[in-house]
C-alpha cells in the first residue's frame, strides 16, 4: 500500500518533469522558428483571437470593474476617501485585474480552442501530413499563434482597462454619487502609466502560456475525439495555474522591485 | 544491375513489449510499384511511417536514394520529403483549408511559382483525378472517395519521385475502389513514380502493384510478381487472398 503511494508519486513527479521538458522544448523550438512563420497567418491568428474574445472579455472585466466600485465605494465615501475610487479601480484594474482576468477568459477561449483545433488535427493525421509534407507543425502551427496571442493579449489588455474603468465609474456615479469629475481626477491622481504598462508586460507572458500550453496539450492529443476534449481540458487548467503562478512573481518584479 | 531506390536492412521495430517488424529486408527498385498485404496491425503502417521518418527504426538500416536515413536530423528528413507524397488512410486533407488551397499546399510552401501558375496546376491536377471545378470545396463536404482524390492529387503536385499509399481504397465501395487503383496505375504510367502501397484489398494490388510482399508476424513471409502471387502455392497466400487470414486475425482481436 505505502509502496504503491510512492511508485504513483514518484510516477506523477517523473511524468510532471518529462511534461516540463517537453514543454520547454516545444518553447525554444517555437522562439526559433519565429522568423519562419508566416505573417499572414499570424495576422489571421489576431484577428480571430480579437473577434473571440472581445465580447467576452467585455462582459467579465465590465462586471468586474462594477463589482469592485461597489465594494469600495461606499465604504470610501463614508471614511471621505471617495476622490480615491477611481484611482483604486484604475489601479487594480491596471496591474492586476484586467491582465490576471483577460488572461483567463483567453485560456478558456482561445487556448482551448487552440488545443481542440491542433488536438484533432493530430488524431486526423494532419499534423504527420504536414510533416510528409517537409512543413514543420511548430513554424506553420504553433509559431504563428504563439506571435499573435503574445501581442494581442496586451491590446486585450488595454481594451479591459478602459472596459473595467468604465465599469466602475458607472456604479461608482449611479451607486454611490461620486462625481464623474471626481472619479476622473482620482485616476489622473494615483494611477499611473506604469501601471498600465505592467499590466501589458504580463499580458506577453500570459500570451505565450496559452500559446504554448494549447499547442503542447493539442500536440500530444491521443486515443482519437476523447484525447482532443482531454487535450482541451488540460489545457485550460494548466494555463491558467501557470497563468496564476507566474503572475504573482511577475508582480513582484514589476510593482514591487520594479515600481 | 539498377540500384534501389529504397533498401530495408535488418529493419526492427517495436512498440514496448510488442515486435512489430523483426529484422525486416527488402528492397524497391525506381519506378517501381510495390504492395505491402498483411493482416491488420501486422506494421504495414509502420512501413510507410519509417519510410517517410514519422518513426525511426529500433535497428537496422534504411536506404533511400542511395543514402541512410537513420540518422537524417528534420532538416534533412524535410528536403527528403520535398520529393516524396504520400497518401494517407484517412486522407488527412486540411480541414481548414479548401481543396485548391490542400493541392496547391506544396507548390506554395516549396516553389516560387506565381499564383497564377499555381491555380493553373491545381487545375490540371483536380481535372486528372476527376475533380475539376471542386477547388472551393471544403473537405467536410466531400466523399471519402474525393477526399482520397483530392489527397492524391495533393500528394503528386510537386511532382515525386516516391509515393506512399496507406490503405487508399479502405472504407471505399468496390467501384470507387476500383477508380482509385485506377488513377494510381495512371500517375505511376504518366509520372514514372516509384510507388509503395500498402493495403488488404488484394484487387487494388492486383491491378496497381509489380510485385507484391505479404507481410505477417513481423516479416516479410512472401515476395513475388502479381502472377506469382496468384499461382503461389504458399498456404498465407492463398487463405489471404481468399481473405481468410484477415478474417481470422479479425476475430483474433487484429484491428
Amino acid at each position: 500500500m505505502f509502496k504503491s503511494m510512492v511508485e504513483q508519486l514518484g510516477e506523477f513527479v517523473i511524468e510532471a518533469c518529462a511534461s516540463t521538458g517537453r514543454i520547454m522544448q516545444l518553447f525554444t523550438a517555437t522562439v526559433k522558428s519565429i522568423p519562419k512563420a508566416s505573417g499572414r497567418e499570424i495576422i489571421r491568428q489576431m484577428a480571430k483571437l480579437g473577434a473571440d474574445s472581445l465580447p467576452i472579455v467585455t462582459m467579465t472585466i465590465m462586471c468586474t470593474g462594477m463589482v469592485l466600485a461597489v465594494q469600495t465605494a461606499k465604504e470610501f465615501v463614508r471614511f471621505g476617501a471617495a476622490n480615491s475610487v477611481g484611482g483604486i479601480v484604475a489601479i487594480a484594474m491596471g496591474r492586476e485585474l484586467a491582465p490576471i482576468l483577460t488572461g483567463v477568459v483567453v485560456a478558456g477561449r482561445i487556448g482551448a480552442a487552440i488545443a481542440a483545433e491542433i488536438g484533432t488535427m493530430k488524431v486526423t493525421e494532419q499534423i504527420d501530413a504536414l510533416r510528409v509534407m517537409a512543413t514543420s507543425p511548430i513554424s506553420y502551427l504553433v509559431a504563428p499563434r504563439f506571435i499573435a496571442i503574445a501581442l494581442m493579449l496586451p491590446v486585450l489588455i488595454v481594451y479591459s482597462n478602459v472596459v473595467g474603468s468604465i465599469g466602475g465609474w458607472l456604479v461608482a456615479t449611479n451607486y454611490a454619487d461620486i462625481s464623474s469629475y471626481v472619479y476622473i481626477e482620482s485616476i489622473k491622481t494615483f494611477a499611473e502609466p506604469w501601471d498600465m504598462i505592467g499590466g501589458m508586460i504580463k499580458g506577453i507572458f500570459f500570451g505565450g502560456i496559452i500559446a504554448i500550453i494549447g499547442c503542447h496539450k493539442g500536440l500530444n492529443a491521443k486515443q482519437g475525439a476523447e484525447g482532443v476534449g482531454l487535450a482541451t481540458t488540460a489545457s485550460v487548467v494548466l494555463s491558467i495555474i501557470l497563468i496564476f503562478a507566474s503572475n504573482y512573481f511577475l508582480s513582484v518584479i514589476l510593482f514591487v522591485q520594479g515600481g | 544491375m539498377t540500384q534501389p531506390i529504397i533498401q530495408f536492412k535488418d529493419v526492427s521495430k517495436a512498440f514496448g513489449p510488442k515486435v512489430i517488424l523483426d529484422k525486416v529486408n527488402f528492397t524497391i527498385i525506381p519506378g517501381e510499384t510495390v504492395a505491402v498485404i498483411g493482416p491488420s496491425g501486422t506494421g504495414k503502417s509502420t512501413v510507410l511511417k519509417l519510410l517517410i521518418g514519422l518513426l525511426a527504426p529500433d535497428s537496422g538500416d534504411i536506404i533511400i536514394k542511395g543514402h541512410s536515413v537513420i540518422d537524417y536530423t528534420e532538416d534533412q528528413w524535410n528536403e527528403l520529403r520535398k520529393s516524396m507524397g504520400m497518401v494517407f488512410q484517412y486522407s488527412a486533407l486540411f480541414d481548414f483549408l479548401d481543396v485548391g488551397e490542400n493541392v496547391a499546399f506544396g507548390l506554395r510552401q516549396h516553389t516560387n511559382k506565381s499564383e497564377a501558375e499555381i491555380q493553373k496546376i491545381v487545375s490540371e491536377l483536380l481535372t486528372s483525378v476527376g475533380l475539376d471545378g471542386a477547388e472551393k470545396s471544403y473537405p467536410a463536404e466531400l466523399s471519402g472517395g474525393m477526399k482520397k482524390r483530392v489527397s492524391l492529387a495533393r500528394a503528386i503536385a510537386l511532382k515525386p519521385e516516391i509515393i506512399y499509399y496507406d490503405e487508399p481504397t479502405a472504407g471505399l465501395d468496390p467501384i470507387m475502389a476500383g477508380n482509385i487503383s485506377e488513377l494510381i496505375l495512371q500517375t505511376k504510367r504518366k509520372l514514372g513514380v516509384t510507388s509503395l502501397l500498402v493495403t488488404h484489398d488484394m484487387a487494388s494490388a492486383f491491378l496497381a502493384a509489380d510485385r507484391i510482399l505479404l507481410l505477417d508476424k513481423g516479416h516479410f513471409v512472401f515476395q513475388g510478381t502479381v502472377q506469382e502471387t496468384k499461382d503461389s502455392t504458399n498456404p498465407l497466400v492463398q487463405r489471404f487472398i481468399r481473405g481468410e487470414l484477415y478474417m481470422e486475425k479479425s476475430k483474433g482481436g487484429g484491428k
